[in-house]
C-alpha cells in the first residue's frame, strides 16, 4: 500500500513580518542596541531582526512593570477579566495568522500549530479571564493578593502556548509580567504584544524582551521582580534555583522530562501504536513529556515493533507549511546537532538504531523519526533528555518491574499507560512518580488541567485552579 | 526507707524506629537558660543524617500506600500518647517558657495540634485536587501525592510545638521526615521520639537528629534522594541562602524561614499533584 499525498501548503500570505521588532516595554515598540536574525528552520532563511534587550532594557521593562502593577493589582477582577477575554478572542480572531507564523518560526508542522498550539492558547486565557473576578475561590482563602511583578521566561518549543500558560494566569491574579521569549522562536510573542496593544491592554502590564541567555539571567536576577516563572531545560532551571536563593522570590519551575509510555499486552494495540507515534513524534520530540521511552512487555514487542515501523515508515516528514506534514524541521542547529550527538552515543554504547525512511529537505534542520531498540538503562539515550524525534525501546515482563523502570529517573513529568485493565491502570497511575499520565492517550493538554512535574522535572503547576496559586498569596494579616 | 534516687535517662536519636546514639559518639551538654546542666544529649553527624534518610526513604512507599484513615488514627494516637506524657512533657519544655501556665499551654497545643492534623488526611485529596472538565473527549482528575522525603529543621522555640507544626504537617499526607530538633532545647523531641515509638507510627516515618543544624543541615540538603527541605528552624538568613542553594542540586522543594503558613499551607507545601487522563468512548 502507497500513501501518495499532493502537497496541500499552507499560505504565508497572511503574515506580514516586519524587518526588524524593538522591544515591548510599557505598551510600546522600542529599539535596542544590539540585534540578532531570527530564522525558518525549515528553510534557514532570515525572517526579521530582533532585538537583544541589555540588562538596562530589562530594566526598563521591570519598571514599567511595576508602575503598572500599581493600578492593575487594584482594578476590580471583573475588569481585569474583560481584558483577558478581549485578548482570547483576538486570539481566535488571528489564529490562522498565529499558527502560520508559529510554524515558520519554530518548524511544527502546520497542522499542530492550527490544531493543537493556537486552540489551547485561546483556551488558556479564556479560562484563565473568568479566575480574575473569583480569585477568593483559588485555594488561598478570601480576598489572596497577587505576588507583583513576574519575570517569565519561555522556551522555543511551544512558543505561544508557553506564553499563554505564563501571562494568562499571571495577569489574572493581578501580577505584571515581563516576558522573555527563546532566543530562536520571537516573533508569535512579539505579535502578541500587538494583540494587546488591540486590546488596549493598560501599558505595561504585559512587557516583552527578547534576547538569549544574558537576558534571561538580567531577568531572574533583577532586584525587583517577586516571582520567577521558568520552562525549559532542568540546567537552566537548577541555576535559577541557585540564584533566587536567599531572596523572597516565588519561583515555579518546569523542566525536562524522560517519560515512560508503558505498554501491557493487553492493550488495544493499534491504539497504542498511535499512542506511542503522537508520544514521540509530536512536535518533533520537541515536547518536555514526550514519552521518549517506550517500555514494552516482552510478550508483545516484536508485534509491536513490527507495526511501529509499519507506521513510521508513513509518516510525512518535511515541509512545516504542508497540510500533510506530520513532522516538521528541528527548531535549531544547535538542537540538531544535540541530537545527533545523543543519537551517535546510542549507537556506541551497543543499541540498534532504526530510522524511517524519508527524504529529507536540503535546506534547514531535519532528523528522521528514529527508534532505538536493545536499550539498557544505564545508555545514555535512556537516561538523558534528547528533546528530538528519537525513541528509546525497553521491555519489562511484570508490572512491578515496569514501575520499577519508570521510576528510574531523576525526572518525573508525565507517563504513560496502555492496558484494557481499569484497576492496572490505577495501579500503575497512582505508583508511577510524575505529574501527568496518560492512560491509553498521550500528549494531550487542557487549559483546565494542572500540569507539571515531579523530582527533577520542576515544581508548580500550571493550567486550572492549581495553576493560579503559584501567582497568589494569602491575604495579608 | 531509703529515698528513691532518679533513674535518669539517656537522651539518645530517634532512627528508623530505634533510638542509637550518635555514631560519632558524640554528645553535646544541654543547659537551662540560668546554665543549670540538665542533660548530654546525643551530638548527631553526618553519618547519623545520612541514616536517617535510607530510614525515611525505606518507609516512605508503605507509608503513603497506607490509607488516609489509617494515616490519621496513627496521628490521633500520637497524641493520646503524648497526653499520657503530659506532666513529663511540662517539665520539660518550662526552663524556656516564660511561665508554668505557658509551659502547660505549649504542650497542650502541641497535642493539639496532631489531633487538628490528623483529620486533615482524607480531606486534603478533597481540597487541594480536582476533575477537571477537559474540552474533549476525556475525563482527568487531579490529585495530590506526598513529594517524598522531606528534612527539616525545627524552630529552636518553642521546641515542642514549633516541632510538631514542623513533622505532623509533613507526614500527614505520606511523606516521611528527617528532622534536627531545637539545639538548645532538645528534650522534649527526645520524649517525643519515645512517644512516636509506642504509637504505631512505621519505624523510619519521623527520624529525629539532635544536635547542630548548622553542622548537620548541609548535608540534608545536598542529600541526593531528599525531595524536599523546611527550612524554617533556620534564623540565620547567610545559612538558609547556602542550604537553599545547596538544596537546588536536585530541584528540591524549599521552604524558606520565616514564610508565614496557615495549616493547610504547611501540608501543600509538600504534596506534588498529579493530573490523571483518560479517554471517554464506548
Amino acid at each position: 500500500m502507497s500513501f501518495e499525498y499532493a502537497p496541500a501548503p499552507e499560505s504565508t500570505a497572511i503574515v506580514k513580518i516586519k524587518p526588524t521588532y524593538g522591544l515591548f516595554i510599557n505598551g510600546v515598540f522600542v529599539d535596542g542596541e544590539k540585534s540578532f536574525s531570527t530564522i525558518n528552520p525549515a528553510t534557514e532563511a532570515h525572517l526579521a531582526d530582533i532585538t537583544e534587550a541589555s540588562a538596562a532594557d530589562v530594566d526598563r521593562a521591570v519598571r514599567a512593570a511595576r508602575v503598572a502593577f500599581g493600578s492593575w493589582s487594584k482594578m476590580r477582577g471583573a475588569d481585569r477579566a474583560k481584558y483577558l477575554y478581549r485578548i482570547a478572542r483576538i486570539i481566535q480572531e488571528r489564529s490562522r495568522e498565529l499558527a502560520v507564523l508559529e510554524s515558520m518560526n519554530n518548524g511544527k508542522p502546520i497542522r499542530e500549530s492550527r490544531d493543537v498550539d493556537v486552540p489551547l492558547v485561546a483556551a488558556h486565557f479564556f479560562h484563565y479571564a473568568g479566575w480574575a473576578d473569583k480569585l477568593d475561590y483559588a485555594g488561598l482563602g478570601a480576598n489572596p493578593e497577587p505576588l507583583g511583578v513576574a519575570g517569565q521566561i519561555i522556551p522555543w518549543n511551544f512558543p505561544l502556548l508557553m506564553l499563554a500558560w505564563k501571562i494568562a494566569p499571571a495577569l489574572a491574579a493581578g501580577n505584571t509580567v515581563v516576558l522573555k521569549p527563546a532566543e530562536t522562536t520571537p516573533l508569535t510573542a512579539l505579535l502578541f504584544a500587538e494583540i494587546c496593544q488591540q486590546a488596549d491592554l493598560p501599558a505595561g502590564v504585559v512587557n516583552i524582551v527578547t534576547g538569549a541567555g544574558e537576558t534571561g539571567r538580567a531577568l531572574v536576577n533583577h532586584p525587583d521582580i517577586n516571582k520567577v516563572a521558568f520552562t525549559g531545560s532542568t540546567e537552566v532551571g537548577r541555576y535559577i534555583a541557585q540564584a533566587v536563593a536567599g531572596t523572597n522570590k516565588k519561583v515555579t519551575l518546569e523542566l525536562g522530562g524522560k517519560a515512560a509510555n508503558i505498554v501491557f499486552d493487553d492493550a488495544a494495540i493499534d491504539q497504542a501504536i498511535e499512542g506511542i507515534v503522537n508520544g514521540i513524534f509530536f512536535n518533533q520530540g520537541h515536547v518536555c513529556c514526550a514519552g521518549s521511552r517506550l517500555l514494552v512487555q516482552e510478550s508483545i514487542a516484536e508485534t509491536v515493533l513490527g507495526l511501529l515501523y509499519e507506521r513510521m515508515k508513513n509518516l510525512r516528514i518535511g515541509d512545516p507549511m504542508d497540510k500533510n506534514t506530520d513532522v516538521g524541521a528541528i527548531n535549531s542547529a544547535a538542537q540538531l546537532a544535540k541530537i545527533r550527538e545523543l543519537s551517535d552515543a546510542g549507537e556506541a554504547e551497543g543499541a540498534d538504531r532504526w530510522s524511517a525512511p524519508c527524504t529529507l529537505p536540503e535546506k534547514g534542520f531535519w532528523f528522521p523519526p528514529t527508534v532505538f531498540t536493545n536499550v539498557s538503562q544505564v545508555h545514555r539515550i535512556a537516561r538523558e533528555e534528547v528533546f528530538g524525534p528519537v525513541l528509546s525501546v525497553l521491555t519489562f515482563r511484570t508490572p512491578d518491574e515496569a514501575v520499577e523502570k519508570a521510576n528510574n529517573s531523576p525526572y518525573g513529568l508525565s507517563a504513560g499507560i496502555w492496558t484494557e485493565k481499569g484497576s492496572r491502570i490505577l495501579e500503575m497511575s497512582s505508583r508511577l512518580r510524575a505529574g501527568v499520565i496518560w492512560a491509553n492517550t498521550f500528549n494531550k493538554f487542557d487549559a483546565t488541567s494542572p500540569f507539571g512535574g515531579y523530582k527533577e522535572s520542576g515544581y508548580g503547576r500550571e493550567g486550572g485552579r492549581q495553576g493560579l496559586e503559584p501567582y497568589l498569596k494569602a491575604a495579608s494579616k | 526507707m531509703s529515698e528513691h534516687i532518679e533513674v535518669r535517662r539517656t537522651a539518645k536519636l530517634f532512627i528508623g524506629g530505634a533510638f542509637p546514639r550518635s555514631e560519632s559518639g558524640r554528645t553535646y551538654e544541654v543547659k537551662s537558660p540560668e546554665g543549670k546542666f540538665i542533660a548530654n544529649a546525643a551530638q548527631g553527624s553526618r553519618k547519623d543524617a545520612r541514616d536517617a534518610v535510607t530510614a525515611a526513604r525505606a518507609i516512605q512507599p508503605k507509608w503513603a500506600g497506607a490509607t488516609a484513615y489509617n494515616r490519621g488514627q496513627i496521628l490521633y494516637r500520637i497524641a493520646e500518647m503524648m497526653e499520657g506524657r503530659r506532666a513529663q512533657f511540662i517539665d520539660e519544655v518550662s526552663p524556656w517558657a516564660k511561665s508554668a501556665k505557658k509551659a502547660e499551654a505549649e504542650v497542650d497545643e502541641a497535642i493539639d495540634r496532631w489531633i487538628w492534623f490528623a483529620g486533615w488526611s482524607d480531606k486534603i485529596a478533597m481540597v487541594v485536587g480536582s476533575s477537571n472538565p477537559v474540552a474533549g473527549p476525556f475525563f482527568n482528575f487531579s490529585v495530590p501525592e506526598p513529594t517524598g522525603v522531606v528534612a527539616a529543621i525545627a524552630p529552636n522555640r518553642p521546641s515542642l510545638l514549633g516541632l510538631v507544626d514542623t513533622i505532623a504537617p509533613i507526614i500527614v499526607s505520606g511523606n516521611t521526615t528527617v528532622v534536627i530538633a531545637s539545639q538548645d532545647a532538645p528534650m522534649a523531641a527526645v520524649t517525643l521520639g519515645e512517644v512516636l515509638a509506642t504509637s504505631d507510627l512505621p519505624g523510619g516515618v519521623i527520624n529525629i537528629l539532635t544536635g547542630s543544624y548548622v553542622e548537620v543541615a548541609p548535608w540534608l540538603a545536598s542529600h541526593m534522594d531528599v525531595n524536599a527541605i523546611d527550612l524554617s528552624g533556620v534564623d540565620d538568613e547567610k545559612i538558609a541562602a547556602e542550604l537553599e542553594k545547596a538544596s537546588a542540586e536536585n530541584l528540591k522543594r524549599c521552604l524558606r524561614p520565616g514564610t508565614e503558613l496557615d495549616g493547610l499551607t504547611r501540608i501543600k507545601n509538600w504534596l506534588e499533584l498529579k493530573t490523571v487522563w483518560h479517554p471517554r468512548g464506548f
